[in-house]
């Protein structure tokens, strides 16, 4: 049981090493790494934090510890892709209505262009 | 049938992506039902000659700078018909389903001032005979799904050949489905307290390429519109408490 700590604790600061190194390379906004790096370093203070463990999990009614560090690393990753998806519905909301505008914009200016270059209209 | 109109008041929106062996015989058969009348294909960033040969056809282009999938390309059409004052907008696929020849029949339905969007129905006068079995499943399930919310029956619930006053424009240059519009956008019309009526239209079948559904796309297509559906009622539920 005390390997699945380790393994975890590693995973974490693999985690956070990597998001870490992918905000340096400017691969992820800041904004965008802090539920990451928040759930990795939570995460890891609770693969090495046993008594902590111990206590939730009998708090939580759950004679495993392991299996509480578990459900939490779930659940905060779950919300962390809730988050995302938040974030991309939103992104792709304003995506689409510039893509609109920058489409209606270019017609009117193709038709303005249209009517000064027409002799008439000069 | 073929009826002059005043130019400024309708405007004829096709929405087209791929559509290089159709759109310029569908604009072509649109200028022909209703001479003189504006057509305004929205290309939605195809990767054939879609626009070059709606622009040689006589028609308006307005082109999207990237890929929006049906909603947002009818929407952008209905966006610009919004700011330039049409009062009309009558919606034809490119692919040349549908036969513009109804144009003048949904234009009339819509002049008479009793609804606020027309529905081009296969089945009013039982002209449905292009509809494939998983369409037509789909469709009597849809139809069963929004009578109650509808307070009403729909024959066509899933036909694009649509024609909205300037009331029902305003409101879908706001808010339009974006993936799947068509049943939503009866179940946004129906909370606006607006109203449609159906009638008959011919339907063909596509003229150049063929349809991408499959059994699953139907299965996902069913799942979405349901979703859609359900949010909406929440959200006028969660507004009218």
């Amino acid at each position: 049981m005390d390997r699945l700590f380790d393994v975890v604790a590693v995973f974490s600061l693999v985690l956070i090493v990597w998001v870490l190194s992918s905000v340096r390379r400017a691969h992820i906004r800041v904004e965008y790494s802090v539920s990451w790096l928040l759930a990795g370093a939570v995460l890891l203070i609770l693969a090495l934090w046993r008594t902590l463990d111990d206590r939730i999990a009998a708090a939580l009614g759950i004679s495993d510890s392991f299996v509480a560090l578990a459900i939490f690393a779930g659940a905060a990753f779950l919300v962390v892709l809730y988050r995302l998806s938040l974030r991309i519905s939103g992104l792709k909301d304003s995506s689409i209505t510039l893509a609109q505008q920058v489409a209606i914009l270019e017609f009117k200016l193709k038709a303005l262009n249209e009517k000064i270059q027409t002799p008439a209209a000069r | 049938m073929t009826t002059a109109m005043p130019a400024k008041r309708l405007l004829v929106l096709i929405p087209a992506f791929n559509e290089e062996g159709a759109v310029g015989e569908v604009v072509a058969e649109v200028r022909s039902a209703v001479p003189g009348t504006p057509i305004l294909v929205v290309d939605d960033c195809s990767l054939d000659a879609t626009r070059s040969l709606a622009e040689t056809a006589g028609a308006k282009v307005l082109a999207l700078p990237h890929h929006l999938g049906l909603g947002g390309c009818v929407q952008a059409g209905y966006r610009l018909a919004y700011e330039l004052g049409y009062d009309y907008v009558i919606r034809v696929d490119g692919d040349g389903q549908h036969d513009p020849r109804d144009i003048p029949t949904v234009l009339a339905a819509l002049q008479k001032g009793n609804c606020e969007m027309v529905i081009g129905s296969r089945f009013v006068d039982d002209n449905g005979e292009h509809t494939n079995v998983l369409r037509a499943a789909g469709i009597m399930f849809f139809r069963a799904m929004l009578r109650p919310i509808l307070g009403r029956p729909v024959h066509d619930p899933t036909s694009g050949y649509v024609g909205v006053n300037r009331t029902a424009l305003e409101l879908f240059s706001a808010t339009f489905p974006l993936e799947y519009p068509e049943i939503e956008a009866l179940v946004v019309l129906q909370r606006k307290r607006f109203r449609f009526v159906e009638v008959p239209c011919r339907f063909r079948p596509r003229r150049a390429g063929r349809s991408t559904i499959t059994v699953v796309k139907s299965l996902y297509y069913m799942i979405h519109v349901l979703l859609g559906v359900f949010v909406n009622v929440l959200k006028f539920e969660a507004r009218r408490k």
